[in-house]
């Protein structure tokens, strides 16, 4: 069983390119990885005598919001620049440690590398994701989206610029 | 008005009515619903249908084609993609057909009606509705009184003015 510490100088000493820093928050550290780079550095983690990463618990992506915000006339927000980020949320079941790592990537062109190959959990999260925030997974082998309507050409809902439209195939939307 | 058999009638092998009351009882005495649940409104549907509040004593069978069906209760949430499978199944159904529509979600929306971006905020904008049924979710005793309703609807059909 390793802290998060142990398994960031690791990763560090793996791969000194890839693995960014590790952010101390106050619920639980956080490392930093580069969205080329995931798949590689969670092969490791998964079959690294002490590490052992066998479960990904959760993968969830997130809009950082972090980019320029303009208000158009009717009061709506668009945002440009920034990022967007994905989170991996990873237990080990054999040796009883977890671990956070996060990947941030440009909102305009967001590209991240899958992680199906890994863990196959995350061909619906990462569809998922791809879904709610237009986060492209590279190799992944079926991103289409899981929830909304397959032509659903609006956008991406959980962006928090995202602008619902008026009307669905002759339906009308708002209340 | 009293049903049918409540009347009373002199000879044991004789009942005399009018093809219209003859016709609305058959209808409303077998309303077939098609199986069909959405969200936890289904669950207090299915409490409905099973031996505690026991819906097949007023003739609801589910039936597991829309060609076999008479009723349709949207029990639950309609998202955008299930509201276009819902007007396929509707318009699948054989005349008469009857739409009860159950619980706050499909009735306006409910909790979903502001930032609900995927759900459609009444079943009404896709399909015409007969009966609406208040609630979240609505008891079963709620959905039994709305049954009730569409009966009394069915029981003042006539066949020369259309009503439904």
């Amino acid at each position: 069983m390793k802290t998060r510490e142990e398994i960031f100088n690791v990763l560090k000493q793996e791969f000194p390119e890839d693995v960014f820093e590790i952010l101390n928050q106050p619920m639980e550290p956080i490392i930093m990885v580069d969205p080329k780079a995931i798949h590689k550095v969670s092969f490791y983690l998964r079959d690294t005598e002490g590490l052992k990463f066998d479960s990904l618990m959760v993968l969830s992506g997130v809009d950082d919001a972090n980019g320029e915000k303009t208000t158009d006339a009717d009061g709506s927000q668009t945002i440009n620049g920034g990022t967007l980020s994905v989170y991996y949320h990873l237990e080990s079941l054999e040796l009883g440690h977890k671990v956070t790592l996060k990947v941030s990537t440009p909102r305009d062109n967001p590209e991240v590398e899958s992680v199906e190959s890994v863990w196959r959990c995350a061909d619906w999260h990462e569809r998922e994701a791809y879904d709610m925030f237009g986060i492209k997974f590279l190799h992944h082998p079926d991103l289409r989206r899981i929830l909304m309507p397959y032509d659903w050409d609006a956008g991406y809902p959980l962006r928090k610029d995202y602008k619902n439209p008026e009307f669905y195939q002759g339906m009308k939307i708002p209340y | 008005m009293k049903s049918l058999l409540d009347q009373e009638f002199s000879d044991s092998n004789i009942v005399i009515t009018k093809t219209e009351d003859l016709l609305n009882w058959a209808r409303l005495s077998s309303v077939w619903q098609l199986g069909f649940g959405l969200a936890c409104c289904a669950i207090e549907m299915m409490a409905t249908s099973a031996s505690h509040y026991d819906f097949d004593r007023f003739g609801v069978i589910p039936r597991a084609t829309p060609r076999q069906a008479d009723a349709i209760i949207i029990s639950g949430t309609v998202t955008l993609k299930m509201a276009t499978r819902i007007k396929r199944l509707y318009e699948q159904m054989p005349d008469p057909k009857y739409i009860i529509s159950m619980g706050s979600c499909s009735n306006s929306g409910g909790p979903y009606w502001e930032h609900g971006y995927h759900v459609l905020k009444g079943i009404d904008r896709v399909i015409p509705v007969d009966v609406y049924v208040p609630g979240c979710p609505p008891r079963p005793e709620a959905l039994l009184e709305g049954l009730l309703k569409l009966q009394e609807k069915i029981r003042n059909e006539s066949l020369v003015k259309k009503t439904a």
